[in-house]
């Protein structure tokens, strides 16, 4: 029964794997893309991986594929990469695909049975942290200099698109956005869903600890939520320069790193986690890393400042 | 024994909802029709599936749960096709 479902689901992922490839025209890919990681998500639930499926239907499905419309409406004229694929090149590519996907289901069926595992070891010590999530316990413990260089590449391509401004209209606000009145109906839904959402995001980011949950799907609803609200004229975009803006993105990557200094002091070695205050110290850094996470989405969504004058 | 009746009648009705949203969708001729189907499969084939669900819940919280799920859903896609018929009624009138 199981397999059936698993099966199922490994069925639309296919199909739009090869929708978005084979999809006519950009937009059409886009939408493509977001069905595809609604399924992909759904897969990962299937997977009882809770965690990923929320961080893909957050990050992976939602906010990148955002992420993407947003370029295509923004572009002016499409780019183009050079010549297309010819069926040579489109050929090779489909065969290395093949052979790597062989490659991968042959490793997969050779492995001994169970197969070998760190889990028990990996979970053993966590509990001292104090925090029931294994998902979350190992992110902070484990991987800890991964999140923080996670932040870092967040805070350099946020970094990234102010450069992209135009000269004139360096570090103000992206462009106008929405470019017409907002429809009713869409005001509407922000005004009910802002503060709904809101309450969902504070449970999501402090039910981390004990279930599955956290502080990038949570910041990244927070996000959602802000851009819907500027979608509906309710907010206006923020400035891409300064203000508070500058503080919130930084805040996160200071507070990993003062942090991590803390543990280099208290215990020797960088970012340990001093025993006796591990938890708070935790939701401190997490509560940061948050709000660097909501502001560095909004912006790369919201993309670089315009001309002041062309307003 | 009666929760489960309950359950097995009203999850086929959703699912027959949705089916037949998705019919409606593929096969009607212009947009404000294909989204009535659309919509109507949405909010009345979710809600029977979610009413449908909760005898099985087990926890009056579980049950109020699926019972939000419905709310917002149905808050967001009476939105969207508020939005979209507008978007098409203001294509329409920019032909003319």
């Amino acid at each position: 029964m199981n397999e059936l479902l698993a099966l199922a689901l490994a069925f639309p992922l296919v199909l739009g794997a090869l929708f978005i490839v084979l999809a006519a025209s950009t937009r059409a890919a886009l939408f493509g893309f977001f069905a595809f990681g609604l399924f992909l998500a759904l897969a990962w639930v299937e997977l009882e991986a809770i965690d990923v499926a929320l961080t893909e239907a957050a990050i992976g499905g939602g906010a990148t594929g955002l992420l993407l419309l947003r370029l295509n409406a923004r572009m002016r004229r499409t780019v183009s990469l050079g010549q297309p694929a010819g069926p040579q090149l489109r050929i090779v590519a489909g065969l290395l695909a093949v052979l790597v996907t062989l490659v991968l289901g042959a490793l997969l069926l050779a492995l001994p049975d169970p197969a070998p595992s760190l889990a028990a070891a990996t979970v053993e010590p966590l509990p001292t942290l104090g925090i029931s999530n294994p998902i979350t316990a190992v992110l902070i413990a484990y991987r800890a200099l991964d999140t923080l260089l996670e932040i870092a590449v967040l805070l350099i391509a946020v970094v990234g698109i102010r450069v992209m401004g135009a000269e004139r209209g360096w570090a103000g606000r992206p462009v106008p956005w929405p470019a017409a009145e907002p429809s009713p109906a869409l005001v509407f839904l922000a005004r009910l869903l802002v503060p709904a959402g809101l309450v969902f995001a504070v449970y999501l980011f402090w039910v981390g600890a004990d279930a599955p949950g956290g502080k990038f799907q949570a910041s990244t609803l927070v996000a959602a939520l802000w851009l819907l609200a500027i979608m509906a004229g309710l907010a206006p975009a923020p400035r891409t320069g300064g203000g508070w803006t500058g503080i919130a993105l930084a805040v996160g990557p200071l507070a990993f790193i003062a942090a991590g200094a803390i543990g280099l002091a208290a215990t020797g070695s960088f970012l340990a986690w001093p025993e006796p205050v591990a938890k708070p110290m935790i939701v401190v850094v997490e509560l940061a890393l948050a709000a660097s996470v909501v502001v560095a989405l909004v912006m790369l969504v919201a993309g670089p400042p315009e001309p002041e004058a062309g307003r | 024994m009666i929760a489960d009746l309950l359950t097995l009648v009203l999850v086929p009705a959703g699912a027959a909802f949705f089916l037949a949203g998705t019919v409606g969708l593929l096969r009607f001729p212009d947009p404000l029709s294909r989204l009535h189907a659309l919509t109507k499969a949405d909010s009345l084939g979710l809600g029977l599936i979610a009413l449908g669900l909760v005898p099985q819940a087990g926890s009056i919280w579980m049950a109020l749960k699926l019972l939000l799920v419905w709310l917002l859903v149905i808050i967001g896609s009476t939105a969207a096709g508020q939005m979209l018929a507008r978007f098409h009624l203001g294509r329409e009138a920019a032909d003319e």
